[in-house]
């Protein structure tokens, strides 16, 4: 019984661990180079010596439960390939930051939440000296907490939505063990003297060649800009988050059913395919603990564990509440459309401005396909990862009705880029000698 | 003349041309669709406009009309569909592919193919990074490429601009016929009036067909294309290699791969492409990308470091004996049928609007539509 298990951030390692107890010979191929993923970037969490740990290697393509892998790091010309067969695989591929386009996002100096903390956490290394944080969800108060523990003075802190919110959900918060953690950050912010501002936002960055200012502007619960209430702030980076899209691109190359934008999974993370399981964030957005949790349910699950793991169930439980609160805390506001100019760019690959996909929609383009192929928006090197959402969202808001095959942005038959010669000298059949 | 009206069922580029030259002579047009517009096949190709790959034959003369319909077409819809005839460069490394290539361009010749054959050197002048194992070459100035998905909606946009219809989303169930006359197409929101229909459902118009009461014979094969990373202009050509024409005359083989390397506008470079027998399948084989990648890295070398940062499919309909099935159903007056173009439907289609339309109208058909009747041997029943 071989489980392979597909990222080593929280979910992963729960999963990869629980499988291993179970019994089964388990393999976890992890993209980074030491196992924690984003969560525990800079402080590498340990792996059952029985797991065998691929690092530095990514899934680049799923032919049911066989999976292409290749090894080293991703610049690198000397990758190794493997082919792995699975009894069951866990796909716990995680999330990537959101970020909505704004007039000057594609500055030098814009950088995600997401990017800002790992170069923090990781490296040690402050993206900037006068810093705002700008954007929606409790991520970003560790965000400006890591900022702050590298030296960078973070102006203010912005939050789109309300945290008043959060008030309907005090029982889920305390359950899940949030408020110690929130109160914590918010500690650390407090004691800088870093203001924490709700319904307001960066609404555009302004510089030559990098950012040197940010448009700040009060906004309305929909996020449309309050008028009026525009101010500039002099910044040398800022860092923007709005929420996490989910890496679908394996769940979407093996079949799974979608729900919402998430990969679908029954109370065991079994998915819609047989012998396919998922957890953590490309099952919604919940963060570590939940991720952890249900990790290792799905790992036991696809290592057929004889015993339930009964307390690790009852965490899911508890931290999918937290994580439906969220959501309805943290929606992305449709007035956001509103802050784009016609020439702000909405893909960066291909530099397709707001008024290229206005020209492509009025052409006709309905569905996602067409509009791609008509604006080439998420045609360039990232393949739509961080446009695609908002260049669906963005056409649905314009025509009135969503895209008949919004989910269509997922499907990246490649699920990373490959050199051509490697995939000429692909192997097809799995190696015992791994 | 008024023609009563006509419903053409898919608006991939067949149907588009289809209505487009319907309503330009004069007929009231509705177009139907069960997906978006132009989205299936017509969204999955290169764009080619080709007439290196085909045999003297009736493909080819269709092949021919359509090359010189293309232009006044483009001007009359008035739209930038990224036109570029760039030409063909079609090259063998073997003396066998050599030999077979500069015999079938000697017979392409006579027919009106402007096939030039060209040396090592000069096809390494047009092509410098072409590999050093050419030993033969073919120049084919007549090759053009279009985006395929601007061209179907450029056609579609005509049709409503004359007053005709589009409408997405809508699914034909069936027909309504009075005394074996269509009287009218079925669909899930009601019966849309008409006496003519046009099947031009590409690979799926063999379930339409049967759905309507007279069943043809139109099969899928699933085609597979890559997209590497935009790169400084690399590939200045379509450039083939030689056993290109061998693949697509071919039935036989479940994977067949002929290499096709070029470039497009916005710097990547597309690699295709294979030919599987799969049914409707469209799930990744990395035998199939592997294959591609081996033959495209054969004729380019210097492509190997190059990223491949997609992998798209499509299906291309075929008819058992690899022609297009042009015209009348002769089970059931007022049902035609336009499809079965494989991998060059977007060539093919300028004249199969115009030879549907001349056809259905009564005029003089521009070039022999014997050879696509829908009455043959393996397409009927």
């Amino acid at each position: 019984m071989r489980v392979v298990v597909v990222g080593g951030g929280p979910a992963g390692l729960a999963a990869a661990d629980a499988a291993v107890r179970a019994g089964a010979e388990v393999v976890l191929v992890d993209s980074e180079p030491w196992p924690g993923g984003q969560y525990h970037r800079g402080t590498p969490q340990r792996v059952d010596s029985r797991v065998r740990h691929l690092a530095s290697s990514t899934v680049w393509a799923v032919e049911g439960l066989r999976l292409h892998v290749r090894r080293g790091p991703a610049d690198s010309p000397h990758r190794t390939p493997h082919v792995l067969d699975a009894d069951a695989v866990v796909l716990a591929t995680g999330a990537h930051d959101r970020v909505v386009p704004f007039p000057g996002w594609d500055l030098p100096g814009v950088y995600t939440a997401g990017a800002a903390q790992a170069l923090a956490k990781g490296q040690g290394v402050a993206v900037g000296t006068r810093v705002v944080v700008s954007g929606t969800g409790p991520f970003l108060l560790p965000v400006a907490e890591s900022l702050v523990r590298v030296g960078t003075q973070v102006l203010e802190v912005l939050e789109a939505n309300a945290f008043s919110t959060w008030a309907r959900y005090p029982h889920t918060l305390a359950n899940v063990g949030k408020l110690g953690e929130l109160a914590r950050y918010a500690g650390v912010l407090g004691r800088h003297r870093i203001p924490v501002r709700t319904r307001a936002a960066v609404v555009a960055a302004h510089g030559d060649d990098r950012v040197t200012a940010v448009t700040v502007a009060r906004l309305r619960p929909d996020w449309s800009v309050v008028d009026g209430t525009r101010r500039r702030v002099a910044v040398d980076a800022v860092c923007v988050g709005h929420g996490f899209t989910p890496r679908l691109e394996l769940a979407v190359g093996l079949g799974c059913r979608l729900v919402d934008g998430f990969v679908a999974v029954d109370a065991t993370g079994a998915t819609s395919v047989p012998g396919v399981y998922a957890a953590g964030e490309v099952t919604g957005i919940g963060g570590a603990d939940l991720a952890a949790a249900e990790g290792a349910v799905a790992g036991s699950a696809a290592a057929r564990a004889p015993e339930p793991p009964i307390a690790a169930m009852r965490a899911v439980r508890r931290g999918r509440r937290f994580a439906m609160a969220l959501v309805a805390a943290h929606p992305v506001g449709g007035g956001r459309h509103g802050w784009l100019l016609a020439d702000t760019v909405v893909c960066r690959c291909e530099e397709v401005t707001a008024h290229d996909l206005d020209v492509a929609l009025d052409r006709g383009a309905a569905d996602v396909r067409t509009l791609k192929l008509a604006s080439r928006a998420g045609l360039g090197l990232c393949q739509g990862r961080v446009c695609g959402r908002e260049v669906a969202d963005l056409a649905a808001a314009r025509l009135g009705h969503p895209l008949p095959d919004a989910d269509a942005f997922h499907r990246r038959p490649l699920a990373t880029p490959l050199r051509l010669g490697e995939l000429a000298d692909t192997p097809l059949l799995p190696e015992e000698d791994l | 003349m008024r023609y009563p009206d006509v419903v053409v069922v898919g608006s991939g580029v067949i149907g588009a041309a289809c209505a487009e030259a319907l309503s330009a002579a004069g007929a009231g047009v509705t177009v139907l669709d069960r997906g978006p517009l132009g989205a299936g096949t017509s969204a999955a190709g290169e764009g080619n406009v080709l007439v290196s790959d085909k045999g003297p034959g009736p493909e080819l003369d269709l092949a021919l009309a359509s090359l010189r319909r293309w232009p006044a077409l483009l001007d009359e819809l008035g739209v930038d569909v990224e036109w570029d005839a760039k030409g063909g460069l079609v090259v063998a490394t073997g003396d066998e592919a050599a030999k077979a290539l500069l015999g079938f361009a000697a017979d392409q010749r006579p027919e009106g193919v402007d096939a030039r054959v060209v040396t090592p050197d000069e096809a390494h002048e047009r092509e410098p990074h072409l590999t050093p194992a050419v030993v033969a070459a073919v120049h084919y100035p007549q090759d053009a490429q279009l985006q395929p998905v601007l061209v179907t909606k450029a056609l579609l946009a005509a049709v409503r601009r004359r007053g005709g219809t589009l409408r997405p989303g809508v699914r034909a169930t069936g027909l309504r016929r009075r005394d074996d006359r269509v009287v009218a197409v079925r669909t899930a929101g009601g019966d849309v009036p008409c006496g003519i229909v046009v099947n031009a459902c590409g690979p799926w118009s063999g379930e339409v067909s049967a759905a309507f009461g007279a069943p043809i014979t139109v099969l899928p094969r699933r085609g597979v294309i890559l997209v590497t990373a935009a790169l400084p202009p690399t590939v200045r050509h379509k450039v083939y290699d030689a056993d290109y024409v061998g693949a697509v005359a071919s039935g036989d083989a479940d994977l067949q791969i002929s290499t096709v390397v070029e470039s497009t506008a916005g710097g990547t470079v597309l690699i295709g492409s294979s030919r599987q027998r799969v049914g409707f399948d469209d799930s990744i084989r990395v035998e199939v990308l592997r294959a591609l990648a081996r033959r495209a890295v054969g004729l380019f070398p210097v492509l190997a470091d190059v990223p491949v940062v997609r992998a798209y499919g499509g299906f291309r309909p075929y008819a058992p004996d690899h022609l297009p099935v042009v015209g009348a159903d002769p089970r059931c007056a007022g049902l035609w049928h336009a499809t079965g173009h494989e991998g060059a439907g977007i060539g093919l289609a300028a004249a199969t609007g115009r030879l549907l339309t001349e056809l259905v109208t009564g005029a003089e058909p521009h070039l022999d539509p014997t050879p696509f009747r829908v009455d043959r041997p393996g397409v009927l029943g």
